[in-house]
């Protein structure tokens, strides 16, 4: 299996796909992310139809998901199935939140525009895997 | 194209890219989740081969349209810093983003990705209201 490349691949793909989305979309631009977090300023509602329009997607596909038995290239499906609603779930988003209003940024649209090779974007994503290694080195199952 | 247009069809093929990627592996596309494992050398080629597909996706973009999409920074870099802190901490701590809470989660009606969901629109809006509001 470790030398079986069809899942990176698979991966690579999902990966390009999901960015092309991203850049159709206008989503990559940290200022229309902030235009519809300014719900009460000049709000831009174009990400609830990139939410809506994701959403619609991937609702039809896990019907598909929900009869396969298994992945077409692993063994298992790993789809969370807690229901458990706990303080690092409330106090992790809230925190993501602020630092999402604050530069208008989240991972996704973060990494796809470290292709235009902006020096603030690159200095962002530092920032957050700095964040990601302090979470889970330090604060994970303390919080 | 342009608009809501543009925003729908983008957001068609990102859950069009959310769900392949479950159906073929298994896994879940967060993105978060997925730049965290990379980070802590968890499934490196996969992982890996995820992000290098999401930095090429704009360059394919720009071959189709003409130019690259557009990226309006705001923030100074100094609050870009802590702003990427917030957003590496706070994913981690909760499990997910805007990919593996507000596409797949409210796909698979989760109750913790609703909540998620719901609790980092709220702080962005107050964030972003704030700001308004000192700036």
């Amino acid at each position: 299996m470790s030398f079986d490349l069809r899942q990176p691949l698979a991966a690579l793909g999902c990966g390009a796909l999901f960015a092309f989305g991203l850049s159709l979309s206008g989503m990559l631009d940290p200022a229309r992310i902030q235009g519809f977090l300014d719900l009460f300023g000049a709000w831009d509602p174009s990400l609830a139809f990139v939410l809506g329009g994701a959403v619609s997607v991937a609702m039809v596909g896990m019907v598909l998901v929900r009869r396969m038995a298994r992945p077409v290239l692993a063994q298992t499906f790993h789809i969370p199935q807690s229901r458990v609603i706990d303080r690092p779930l409330v106090l992790g988003s809230a925190i993501f939140g602020i630092g999402w209003g604050l530069g208008g940024l989240c991972p996704g649209p973060a990494l796809a525009a470290l292709s235009l090779g902006l020096m603030p974007v690159a200095v962002f994503v530092l920032a957050m895997v700095a964040g990601m290694v302090i979470h889970d080195r330090l604060l994970s199952g303390r919080v | 194209m342009t608009g809501y247009l543009a925003s729908l069809s983008g957001g068609l093929l990102i859950g069009l890219s959310a769900i392949s990627y479950l159906i073929l592996t298994g896994r879940i596309a967060g993105i978060s989740g997925i730049l965290g494992r990379l980070a802590g050398g968890h499934s490196v080629l996969v992982n890996g081969a995820f992000v290098v597909g999401l930095i090429v996706g704009p360059l394919i973009y720009a071959l189709v349209f003409g130019a690259l999409p557009q990226v309006t920074l705001v923030a100074s870099t100094p609050l870009l810093i802590v702003a990427g802190l917030l957003v590496g901490i706070g994913s981690r701590m909760g499990s997910g983003c805007t990919s593996g809470h507000g596409v797949l989660g409210l796909a698979r009606l989760s109750p913790r990705s609703m909540v998620a969901v719901a609790t980092f629109l709220a702080s962005g809006i107050a964030t972003v209201t704030l700001l308004r509001i000192i700036g």
